[in-house]
């Protein structure tokens, strides 16, 4: 099981779910009201009414080309198809860069920052953390606080100070420092803010003017978000040409189906899941192993 | 029948093909469930919730005949929306006071969901009603948990009690008898945010509950949370035997169907929402407006009430008058800016707006800058050109435009918009009877 080990407890939850719900409807006969049966169960992980049609008409020609039968037989092909819905990504990253996180309240950004901090120190990169969040009380303060666990720099100013000027500090701190990864942390915001949208425009805007190396934007999600994850892609999407997303709190639900409806409209990958409270609780993602932990 | 929105179209389409016959054939009644279900799960409320939910309406529209008046589809979604409402309960509740004070608020829910922010905003609305609340930080977990808390009083005002890392309980217990020493009526205690697995902090919760005998346990879920919704209260629930439910982060765009998913399941009221992010963003929690936004439907009423609330009866007439001479100038339409500004953010406006959700009005379409642009180039130009901006040339716009801080394209465009309403105007005139604002 390897790095894997967390994540397998983590998504213990999923997998019973989904799976006992087909082998509940799976009597047998693949019919029409056994595929609307499964697309229901599908929905009900959010998944999403469009994705998991796609999958459920995907299904329903793989089963009818190799003649499923069985339960598991079934299973492999609903994995196949799920697996093939997520997009590829193995790309290691690319040095130095330059990560811009964002995401709505709550879903747990600056402790996916902290995380994230935490692993790439273990892989021997240098990190500086920029406390972009100058709006949440304490925010700086829990990053801080994060700094010190995962041992890396971190540049800050008082709360209510432009998030522009901290983000222009922190880029000239990381290429004084010739640092490897530079992750800023911004405020959560609702995404149809306009006023807090534009803010984030205009650290992109900084950070495209002063960065010359990689630059990401990763979106955080949370795991039990349900469809609205959707529109929360699309309006970052807008401002930030998203690169990535970050999937949190997987251990707190049983779902995280949401990320399939994200693949299937938008095709943008998923980089890491956040699989628990602890300091190393992230893991980059696998396509693979996740179908296979939820099926 | 615009208020009933895409469901309603969507419905039709299942009935297109209906014949005379004045009843509902099976077939057709479980296509209509189908787009029912989807609706419903798309809106995120619990699959399991969903089924229950569309027997129900399948059984009440299996004898309904199809009168006259309406299209079947109007007809179900009548249905829907009746069932919506009865199930999502019709008054909001309120707080509970303890014979006995201080009155004890125990706020729980999932990490993220909002709860320090919410602890804030109830503090300052019992404020507003009289009360001396004071804050307990429970939350010893998260890194700066409780500094955030403190910010969050310093900002309403109000007294943050702690005792750094203590036991959540005993903190509890010493925090309630320092309030009561002080003479504050109300306590409310925040707790650490946890993964609903997590069986250890939900004994700490266990032990919170009965270290001080909570008048109110409230949980707290985000209303984008998806078809988790019924686990994180069940599991609550049972726990805790929770006697009400806030509802955060309502300001954004979801269609919070784990509203339903709750309510369903635990039967407990959902008694508050958050609507933003200051600290007065929180309003008492309208069921039969719930179902309508699950729907998609809008929310009018609300918007009515805004609307009602913020522009006065006379200033509408004073308006109606000038609609019907003809004689509106850039100083009313100045006026109906701030009235729009009255009403509480655009994005909340549309939100309320039945198919606004559908057609992607958002915030990003309607720009609140704009608004500040547009008043501050009014308010550059000179009385009389306000009266008649019709004598505006090039030279008085380029004054208008460095006045503003605009540019004189900006100044163009407005003046182009100005004259758009005039004409919108006209035409309402013409059309026979009375003229109504447009809210």
């Amino acid at each position: 099981m390897g790095i894997f080990s967390k994540f397998f407890g983590a998504l213990k939850k999923t997998k019973d779910a989904i799976s006992k719900k087909i082998s509940q409807i799976f009597v047998g006969e693949l019919d029409d009201d056994f595929f609307e049966e499964l697309e229901f169960v599908l929905i009900s992980s959010d998944i999403g009414a469009d994705a998991s049609a796609e999958i459920v008409e995907n299904v329903r020609k793989l089963a009818k080309k190799e003649k499923i039968k069985t339960e598991e037989g079934f299973k492999e092909i609903l994995r196949q198809a799920m697996v093939d819905l997520l997009p590829e990504d193995n790309d290691e990253m690319e040095l130095p860069t330059l990560i811009t996180v964002v995401g709505v309240n709550g879903v747990g950004k600056t402790t996916a920052i902290g995380k994230l901090a935490y692993r790439l120190k273990k892989e021997k990169k240098s990190v500086l953390m920029v406390a972009g969040d100058t709006f949440r009380a304490a925010a700086s303060e829990q990053l801080t606080e994060w700094s010190k666990r995962a041992g890396t720099r971190i540049v800050k100013y008082n709360e209510g100070v432009d998030p522009g000027a901290v983000v222009y500090d922190g880029i000239k701190s990381a290429i004084a420092k010739k640092e490897d990864v530079v992750l800023v942390d911004t405020a959560g915001r609702l995404h149809n803010k306009v006023g807090l949208m534009e803010e984030l425009k205009k650290i992109s805007k900084i950070v495209s003017k002063e960065w010359n190396g990689n630059t990401e934007n990763y979106l955080v999600i949370d795991a039990t978000t349900g469809q609205n994850a959707l529109t929360q892609v699309e309006m970052f999407n807008e401002i930030l040409p998203l690169s990535g997303i970050i999937l949190t709190k997987l251990d707190g639900s049983s779902k995280g189906g949401v990320v399939f409806a994200i693949a299937q409209k938008f095709g943008i990958p998923i980089k890491y899941v956040g699989v628990g409270e602890g300091v190393d609780d992230i893991e980059p993602f696998n396509a693979r192993d996740f179908v296979e932990n939820i099926i | 029948m615009a208020l009933f929105g895409s469901l309603g179209e969507k419905l039709n389409h299942v009935f297109s093909k209906i014949t005379k016959r004045g009843t509902l054939t099976e077939l057709e009644i479980k296509n209509a469930m189908r787009e029912i279900k989807l609706v419903l799960l798309e809106a995120d409320v619990n699959y399991l919730v969903v089924k229950d939910f569309v027997n129900k309406v399948s059984e009440k529209a299996m004898g309904e005949r199809v009168m006259k008046s309406l299209t079947p589809g109007q007809q179900i979604v009548k249905i829907v929306n009746e069932e919506l409402c009865e199930l999502m309960g019709s008054t909001n509740a309120k707080l509970a006071v303890a014979s006995k004070p201080p009155t004890v608020i125990m706020m729980c829910g999932l990490q993220g969901a909002g709860k320090t922010t919410m602890c804030g905003k109830l503090a300052k609305l019992l404020k507003k009603q009289g009360k001396k609340p004071m804050l307990v930080a429970c939350d010893i977990y998260r890194p700066a948990a409780i500094s955030q808390l403190k910010t969050v009083g310093k900002s309403v005002d109000v007294e943050v009690y702690d005792e750094g890392t203590n036991k959540p309980h005993k903190t509890a217990v010493n925090a309630i008898k320092y309030a009561d020493k002080k003479g504050y009526d109300t306590v409310i205690i925040d707790t650490a945010g946890r993964l609903q697995i997590n069986e250890e902090l939900m004994d700490e919760l266990l032990d919170i509950k009965k270290a001080v005998n909570p008048t109110e346990i409230l949980l707290t879920v985000d209303s984008m949370i998806g078809q988790e919704s019924v686990n994180v209260a069940t599991t609550f629930n049972e726990k805790l035997d929770i006697s009400g439910v806030i509802l955060t982060k309502l300001d954004g765009d979801t269609r919070g169907g784990a509203a339903l998913s709750i309510k369903a399941v635990t039967g407990k009221p959902i008694k508050f929402c958050g609507v933003g992010e200051k600290m007065d963003d929180i309003e008492p929690f309208h069921p039969d407006r719930m179902a309508s936004r699950i729907l998609d439907m809008g929310d009018v009423l609300s918007l009515i009430e805004k609307a009602q609330q913020n522009i006065t009866e006379e200033e509408a007439k004073k308006l109606e008058k000038k609609f019907r001479e003809n004689d509106f100038t850039l100083d009313d339409y100045l006026v109906q800016f701030e009235n729009l500004k009255k009403m509480g953010s655009i994005s909340d406006i549309l939100s309320m707006i039945p198919g606004a959700n559908k057609l992607k009005l958002n915030a990003n379409a309607v720009d609140e800058n704009q608004l500040a642009k547009n008043k501050s180039i009014i308010l550059s130009m000179t009385k009389k050109e306000r009266q008649n901006p019709d004598i505006l040339k090039g030279s008085h716009k380029r004054r208008i435009a460095s006045g503003s801080g605009t540019s004189i394209q900006d100044v163009n465009i407005l003046l182009k918009q100005f004259n758009q309403s005039k004409e919108m105007m006209k035409q309402f005139k013409n059309k026979k009877g009375g003229f109504r604002m447009p809210f």
